[in-house]
């Protein structure tokens, strides 16, 4: 398992699990707001469509459904 | 600096990519394999133990995942854009085997967080996604529904219904005429229990700050059906935009290949689901004609050519069976978001006669997605055009448009699948 923090709670995951499904297993729905606000989570899964993309380690507007966890990974979405 | 070692340098790690790289390297050549997913095997098999991904990690190939190609910077030189890497890649042949992406239809709703692409949430479960015991509503067109919807159940769902939108009398016939008539029986058998609606579509997802219910129509019949998932696809769209980069032709948004799977630029060949949609053994036969030409053996390229021939057909009855019905153009109301990474709504898009003036005025088709998600629905709904394609090919940082790699940062990210 590793350990990552998602908006600043910890979570367990097990390795080769991807950000997306780590924010889904941290309970969050939304992952980001949409240019007028609207709510918005994953749609295409394979990194095409750009709603899933959230902060990570400070870089902002990273595609969550291509990148696997790494330990000590810090998550947040509403960028 | 250019890294120019290679002799045949394939983008894709889908079944067209492997079997493509696995035929070069067997014969020889030195072969990289780039895929912007961390791991080979592309939409169907990517974390499976499939008997392709370990021939593939057999043959000498070399795989790097997790790098995007994003542009063509002068011919014959490919730019690679990884999380911590930039470099530039020059190729003496280059399989394109970039696959499709699911298509999307705008109704009410379709934003909400919870309604997902039917392929989209196989793969989002594949890479850990919860969904055991969630109520799921599959909806759209075209076999993918199918598979989509027994992988959710095997992995604990409820399906509460699945909802093709084509005529029953057109499926049927396909089925049984299709050389996968038996694998389309196993499907249903372990469906047997679950509402299977024909001629039957979503015409609104409701909820507040997710997807709560959706509303299905099936001839005069509307309701509601509650759910936590809305998967839906009506289809896939070939992903042809690295070939349009490279200068390949298309032909009715495929790329044009002759029986080499040579694209209209030399030395240039692509495989799979980017010359249409024809699914995994047609992509594995191109594949297999296409590593053989790139590696000069035409002779071995030619033993495939019946097969294909086949697997063509096919294609072409799947593509009449599942084609979509014009209702679909009246889901979207006024208000309903069409290009979701701008929030334009289908009344400021309509008013445009093409393309190219829409996304001039209103900015539809010029987020990150570029227009991957709201071109082909403003194809479906207006007829338009839609072929603009522009470097990077994806988003990248300011410092990443750089090529400030090396072989040797780029041999970092090289590893051996399996
Ligand atoms: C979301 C989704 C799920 C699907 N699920 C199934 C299924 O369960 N069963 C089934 O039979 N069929 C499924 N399909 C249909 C699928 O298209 C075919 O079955 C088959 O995978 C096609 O093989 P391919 O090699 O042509 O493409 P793919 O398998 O799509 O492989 C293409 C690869 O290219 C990579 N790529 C694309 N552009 C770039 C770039 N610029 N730089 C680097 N890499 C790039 C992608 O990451 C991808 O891994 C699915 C399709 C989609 C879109
Ligand atoms: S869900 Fe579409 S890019 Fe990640």
């Amino acid at each position: 398992m590793i350990e990552i923090r998602v908006n600043g709670k910890t979570l367990k995951v097990p390795e080769g699990v991807s950000v997306a499904a780590a924010i889904a297993l941290s309970g969050h729905d939304r992952f980001r707001r949409s240019v007028a606000g609207q709510p918005r989570g994953p749609l295409c899964g394979i990194g095409v469509c750009f709603e899933c993309r959230v902060t990570v380690d400070g870089e902002p507007h990273v595609r969550s459904c291509q990148l696997l966890c790494w330990p000590g990974m810090e998550v947040c979405t509403d960028d | 600096m250019i890294e120019s070692r290679w002799d045949v340098v394939v983008v894709g790690a889908g079944p067209a990519g492997l079997a493509a790289a696995c035929m070069a390297a067997e014969a020889g050549r030195r072969v990289v394999v780039l895929d912007e997913n961390p791991q080979p095997g592309g939409q169907i098999w990517r974390g499976e133990d499939h008997h392709w991904i370990r021939r593939f990690s057999a043959s000498g190939s070399t795989f790097r995942g997790a790098c995007t190609v994003v542009d063509q910077p002068e011919p014959g030189v490919l730019h690679v854009v990884g999380r911590n890497i930039s470099y530039h890649l020059r190729f003496k042949r280059l399989v394109i085997a970039t696959g499709a992406r699911e298509r999307f239809m705008p109704f009410p709703g379709w934003t909400l967080p919870g309604v997902v692409g039917a392929g989209g949430l196989q793969a989002l479960v594949k890479s850990g996604w919860p969904l055991a015991g969630k109520r799921v509503v599959v909806a759209g067109a075209g076999p993918l529904l199918l598979q989509a919807a027994a992988f959710f159940r095997s992995r604990g769902a409820r399906l509460t219904c699945l909802a093709e939108q084509t005529p029953l009398r057109r499926g049927l016939s396909f089925a049984l005429r299709s050389g996968k008539r038996l694998q389309a029986i196993a499907l249903l058998g372990r469906l047997c229990d679950v509402p299977y609606r024909w001629s039957c579509w979503p015409v609104r997802a409701s909820g507040q700050e997710r997807v709560e219910s959706v509303t299905l129509r099936q001839g005069d019949r509307m309701w509601t059906e509650p759910c936590d998932y809305l998967a839906c696809s009506f289809g896939l769209v070939p992903n042809t935009e690295l070939a349009q980069l490279v200068g390949c032709e298309l032909v009715d948004g495929a790329v044009r290949v002759d029986e080499q799977q040579e694209t209209t630029v030399s030395g240039v060949y692509c495989a799979g689901e980017p010359t249409g949609i024809g699914g995994v053994d047609l992509a594995l036969i191109q594949g297999q004609i296409a590593g053989c030409s790139a590696a000069g053996s035409l002779q071995r390229a030619s033993a495939f050519f019946e097969q294909r021939a086949r697997w063509i057909e096919f294609r072409a009855r799947l593509q009449a069976a599942f084609a979509l019905r014009q209702e679909l153009r009246q889901l979207p109301d006024p208000e309903t978001v069409v290009c979701r990474c701008e929030d334009v709504p289908l009344k400021e898009i309509r008013p445009h006669s093409c393309w190219r003036s829409a996304k001039l005025q209103t900015r539809c088709g010029m987020g990150p997605c570029q227009g991957r998600i709201c071109g082909p629905i403003v194809e479906f709904l207006f007829g338009w055009k839609v072929d603009s394609v522009r470097p990077p090919l994806t988003p990248v940082r300011l410092e990443q448009l750089v090529n400030r790699g090396s072989a040797a940062t780029a041999d970092r990210h090289d590893s051996h699948p399996g």
